[in-house]
């Protein structure tokens, strides 16, 4: 049977644990379904303290002797907390110093069901903002491979952007790409789900949409792959679960634009804090704010 | 139930135990509602439900009065000992607006203005500097901070307690100690106490289990010497989040204390009389609140 995403990084894990001299830092690792999965009972496991701050620290100290640990945070709203020494340590001390610090920053997000203000965030965009990270945000089982293998061969400290509704995944995620598309729609971490079924709804109306998926965001790939299909579709918008303003989708948007001259909007979470109940949630864009969007922009070209 | 015997000297107030045993059932039963709210699927926001630690809050209350309450998560228990308005707690949970933070706070995030206490947001132990702040920006003001032994952990804990032993700020610190973190133990955390470390910075603690009569006269003794650190080791029975239950729990204070009260002469019917009193208050609260829908 095909791996899950989640049974893929536990087994990436696993192999790191056990054969790699590796080590794995976080909170209740072994407690409550293990990490949803994801950490494998074997050994170099270290239960942290529930301390939010030197946690980063403890970890970019492990990276800088060379034992490559995956520092695990729970939710990604704990970023605020535990990346302080993530940002001014691990991301700089290569520059700084000469010393590499390679964090494997495994920041899990979820959102909905009451998760509320601290639960359901997503903060990758800060560490695309600070130099000295790659960003990512894998959602197959293939990508988080190819997410790793990177890691393993390079030098830098990784922030990896994962989303709990995406650990059951199997399938890869490909491209879809129509000669004659009006709009060429991207989608950034878990929010390319909703912008898959968002492009093929608009696709079976007769708006022909392209859909691609960027899983890298930092270096951000502008390879042919990514900039052809807008250079044919002459518009796009970029989508992403995180906050709006300042975050990766008007960013990512940004270098696009900067790089075809052609139009990219972007969409992403509101600017407001997200309450509890669910009339105040505020993630992922839903399929139809997508569709809304997508309508409105090829009315706005037209 | 030994610690009954360290009491000794001290005169049984049986009015202040009966206004405690009276708190401690109705947290309990409020919490039984909740339970029931939750799993019918009335409640859709995630619960962290104080049974089994209801001691400690029933027992503070009764002894100290403060102007401004910093609670974590897991708050109920405070908001309800303290006279919280119980009608905006149980909107709160529905998620209406008429919840004490209007839906947006949920279970963990419950407020009331009336007693002085503040939301908190989701990061545990994130109340302490803020209590702290608040003690250092008001002047005078007596506050009550309540925290899990996960949250004693956090970097910023510590140190912002040691601030305030440093400044001298009015603040009792309560550790509701169930000896877990969601399902990880103390000792597979830490090897210290809390108390320990502060000691070292002069501010008076105790370490003691949620003995009523033992919280009070601890709390009596340090509250005239703010700030002071309460360590109360307690028993959570039901999961950290949710409602469900792993296996019975070692210990249930709430049956201890009715034990002891028997002992101490009060009886049978007078505590069943509170029991049935304090579960009638609720199912009716929870009715009313349900029907409205
Ligand atoms: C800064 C931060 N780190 C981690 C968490 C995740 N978390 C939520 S509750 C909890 C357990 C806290 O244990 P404790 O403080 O003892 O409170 P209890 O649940 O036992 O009442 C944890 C780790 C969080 N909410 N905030
Ligand atoms: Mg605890």
């Amino acid at each position: 049977m095909e791996k899950t995403l989640a049974e893929t990084i536990r087994e990436l894990t696993r192999k790191h644990l056990e054969n790699n001299n590796g080590i794995i830092l976080g909170q209740c690792l072994s407690a409550v379904g293990w990490v949803n999965n994801t950490v494998p009972d074997t050994k170099n496991i270290v239960e942290l303290p529930m301390t939010d701050v030197a946690g980063g620290g403890i970890a970019t100290g492990c990276a800088i002797v060379g034992r490559r640990p995956i520092f695990v945070v729970r939710f990604q709203d704990f970023m605020f907390l535990n990346s302080s020494m993530l940002i001014n340590y691990s991301a700089k001390s290569k520059d700084i110093f000469g010393v590499s610090s390679p964090v494997f920053i495994r920041a899990l997000a979820t959102e909905k069901k009451g998760t509320g203000p601290v639960h359901s965030g997503i903060t990758h965009s800060i560490f695309m903002h600070v130099p000295g990270f790659k960003v990512c945000s894998p959602m197959t089982p293939g990508e988080y491979e190819e997410v790793w293998k990177n890691y393993l061969a390079g030098e830098d400290p990784m922030f990896v952007s994962e989303h709990r509704h995406s650990f059951n995944q199997v399938e890869e995620m490909p491209n879809v790409i129509h000669q004659d598309a009006q709009i060429t729609v991207y989608g950034i971490g878990y929010s390319r789900f909703k912008v898959k079924e968002a492009t093929d709804v608009l696709t079976r109306e007769g708006i022909k949409c392209n859909f691609i998926n960027i899983l890298w965001l930092k270096p951000l790939d502008l390879s042919e792959r990514i900039l052809n299909p807008l250079k044919q579709s002459k518009l796009g918008l970029v989508v992403d679960s995180g906050f709006e303003i300042s975050g990766a989708s008007q960013s990512v948007a940004y270098e696009l634009m900067k790089q075809t001259k052609i139009y990219v909007e972007a969409l992403g979470a509101g600017d407001r804090s997200v309450g509890t109940a669910e009339r105040y949630e505020n993630g992922t864009p839903t399929t139809k704010k997508i569709v809304e969007k997508v309508r409105e922009l090829i009315l706005l070209r037209s | 139930m030994e610690y009954y015997n360290l009491l000794k000297g001290e005169s049984f107030n049986q009015k202040v135990m009966l206004d405690i045993f009276e708190k401690m059932c109705s947290i309990r039963n409020f919490e039984k509602q909740v339970k029931k709210a939750y799993d019918e699927q009335d409640i859709l926001c995630p619960v962290y439900l104080s049974i089994g630690q209801e001691a400690i809050s029933a027992s503070v209350s009764s002894s100290f009065n403060p102007n401004l309450i910093f609670t974590q998560h897991r708050a109920h228990s405070t908001y309800i000992a303290f006279g919280g308005n119980k009608d905006k707690l149980v909107e709160e949970l529905l998620g209406r607006d008429g919840g004490c933070t209007k839906g947006k706070g949920g279970s963990p995030g419950v407020q009331d203005f009336e007693i002085g206490m503040f939301g908190h947001h989701g990061l545990i132990g994130e109340n302490v500097p803020l209590a702290v702040g608040a003690a250092l920006g008001a002047k005078n003001k007596s506050v009550l901070c309540v925290f899990g032994d996960g949250a004693a952990e956090e970097d910023y804990v510590f140190t912002a307690m040691a601030f305030a032993a440093t400044n001298k700020l009015p603040i009792l610190f309560i550790c509701e100690d169930n000896d877990l973190s969601i399902l990880t133990k103390k000792s597979e955390r830490r090897n210290w106490e809390l108390t320990d470390a502060l000691r070292a910075v002069g501010m008076p603690c105790e370490d003691i289990c949620d003995d009523p009569e033992l919280i009070i006269s601890t709390v009596n003794n340090l509250k005239t010497n703010l700030p002071a650190f309460i360590n109360c080791r307690t028993c959570r029975h039901r999961w950290h989040v949710g409602t469900g239950q792993d296996g019975s729990p070692h210990e249930d204070r709430l049956e201890i204390f009715e034990e002891g009260l028997l002992k101490r002469g009060i009886s049978q019917s007078e505590i069943f009389k509170i029991q049935e009193k304090t579960k009638i208050e609720m199912e009716e609260l929870w009715k009313k609140h349900l029907q409205k829908q």
